[in-house]
């Protein structure tokens, strides 16, 4: 973990409501796929995590879903404007399990972590299917982002306006995979849960305190033990999940 | 430079700095950061007999100028907090520790306390009768002097280290609470823990908290939190911790102004993981803009004209 400064480089609506910001500054707490970041802003009392969506050199790419106050008001900086950053937190995906095809599921903004783990399993030569799920084609990103790093890339639209109609789930039915990440709202995370047919992981979301392991104000049960959301996770293995808990 | 140093119940503290118990975990993450040592002490996250999950999750809310939290008391038991968190906590801090205890019956109370009483690195005990998040317990205490006072009573009958207790804002008559902890036994006052608050979701119609309620915190409670430390300094003659928004090296003077020998910084931790660091670095500073040579001195200074 380490707070410091960054600048913002860029800026930019991707669709309506999901924009891109590239930051600037010292990324060296950031350890690996599936980590996040936890931003703080003028006025609001708790910082704002967002997960980490690439990290290469000192830029920080972030993409992040308009929902409140505070991605309200990240949306209206300009390039040039400094913010204080709290990095490397949480535990991020474990690319040393991906076996030769892992496939990755992302759905709406649970796509952005899987970006730097599809680029990085890419750079190991690995055969990556990533499918993204969306509501309607307005809101599809990244798509072509994830083509450009050599992914089999296969996007499932609940209204057909693009790719399959239907769920992610739908486009997961009869591929051919060693082990799979997936990050996205958690009716998808269930469903995927129990269609999923190897091993895997499952980056989590919930309203935190301090992001950092203090406050133990995101806590979930595992078949391990409680485990804290920010710390020991956001992402854990299939094998350890416990729902509605 | 001014000297920083004040006693509190009889151990040396460097400073008067003190994260609050359920900021600061164990420690260790925020030994990551910086070394700890620089602090006055901290009070360790609540530890009751059994172990505890605590209460469903969204357990945070946000607020202007702060946040309510419900994590309800979640820890590991005080044997594993013994056995596995006390030597992690030593091996980032060298100073005495303050051990915050909570529990749901006062021989709960006293029997953890018992137990950490016999802990090398505890200094204090701080006997948390006043969490908001948990039925059947924790604030129930702490809402009648004749409680508060029996459980302050069980405690000391078996322990031999200093006891504070630490008392919730949300009763009637805090400095009765306050005098019958003194009068049981009591070797200090902490306060205040949070005040009981709530959101709403206006989206969803509901409160933003699974437990519906939570307890208060940040830089809005202060003011608060300074007039009950005034208004029970005044009536004890045993040391007062102060906390309640506690956010700058200021405050501290502040706190410390209405009568706290020491001062604990809560939320404050969660937002800025250096707050507390930052707040012991600044204070030499704000001595020095304000004249005063030994915060020690300025102990209930506010409460000289009468």
């Amino acid at each position: 973990m380490k707070q410091s400064l960054f600048t913002i480089k860029e800026n930019t609506p991707l669709t309506d409501s999901v924009m891109k910001m590239v930051l600037q500054g010292d990324t060296s707490a950031i350890t690996g796929p599936g980590q996040f970041v936890n931003i703080q802003l003028d006025g609001l009392y708790l910082r704002r995590p967002i997960s980490v969506c690439d990290c290469v050199g000192d830029t920080l790419t972030l993409l992040y879903k308009i929902v409140g106050k505070g991605t309200g008001q990240m949306a209206a900086m300009a390039a040039g404007t400094m913010l204080d950053v709290l990095t490397g937190l949480g535990n991020g995906y474990d690319i040393s399990a991906a076996g030769e095809r892992p496939l990755l599921i992302g759905g709406g903004v649970g796509v952005p972590p899987l970006y730097m783990l599809a680029r990085l399993l890419r750079e190991q030569g690995k055969a990556v299917s990533v499918i993204l799920g969306f509501n309607t084609a307005s809101e599809v990103f990244y798509e072509e982002a994830f083509r450009a790093l050599g992914c089999e890339v296969q996007v499932a639209t609940v209204d057909g306006s693009r790719g399959a109609k239907g769920f992610v789930t739908d486009a997961m039915a009869g591929l051919d995979y060693t082990y799979f990440y997936t990050c996205g709202p958690e009716p998808m995370l269930k469903a995927v849960y129990r269609q999923a047919a190897t091993a895997g992981e499952f980056s989590f979301e919930e309203r935190m305190g301090c992001g950092f392991g203090a406050c133990m104000g995101c806590s979930c049960k595992t078949v391990t033990g409680y485990k804290r959301i920010c710390k020991d996770g956001p992402v854990l293995k299939k094998e350890e999940i416990l729902w509605d808990n | 430079m001014g000297q920083l140093s004040v006693d509190l119940c009889g151990i040396r503290l460097d400073n008067p700095v003190i994260p609050a118990s359920g900021t600061f975990g164990y420690g260790y993450e925020y030994a990551e950061l910086y070394d700890i040592n620089e602090l006055g002490t901290f009070s360790f996250k609540g530890t009751t007999r059994e172990p505890r999950f605590g209460n469903p999750t969204p357990r945070i809310a946000e607020c202007t100028a702060g946040m309510i939290n419900a994590v309800g008391l979640q820890n590991p038991g005080v044997d594993k907090v013994i056995a596995e968190e006390l030597p992690r906590l030593a091996g980032c801090f060298h100073k005495p520790v303050m051990a915050n205890v909570s529990g749901f019956s006062v021989e709960d109370y006293a029997y953890t306390c018992e137990k950490l009483d016999k802990e090398a690195q505890v200094g204090w005990l701080e006997v948390n009768v006043s969490c908001p998040n948990v039925h059947g317990g924790g604030m129930s205490f702490g809402t009648s002097p004749e409680a508060a006072a029996e459980v302050t009573r069980a405690v000391k009958a078996v322990t031999t280290k200093p006891v504070i207790i630490k008392l919730s804002p949300n009763v009637t008559d805090i400095v009765a609470i306050a005098k019958a902890c003194e009068e049981a036994g009591a070797d200090g006052i902490s306060l205040i823990n949070t005040m009981l608050g709530m959101r709403i979701d206006l989206r969803t119609r509901r409160p933003v908290i699974a437990n519906k309620m939570g307890g208060f915190s940040g830089p809005a409670i202060f003011p608060v939190a300074v007039r009950m430390v005034y208004q029970v300094a005044s009536a004890v003659s045993i040391p007062v911790i102060g906390m309640g928004g506690v956010s700058t090296a200021e405050d501290v003077v502040e706190m410390m102004l209405a009568g706290a020998t020491a001062v604990e910084v809560g939320a404050a931790n969660l937002v800025d993981p250096y707050a507390s660091r930052n707040i012991v670095r600044d204070l030499p500073a704000v001595m020095a803009r304000h004249g005063i040579e030994r915060l020690e001195d300025i102990i209930g200074g506010a409460r000289k004209d009468g």
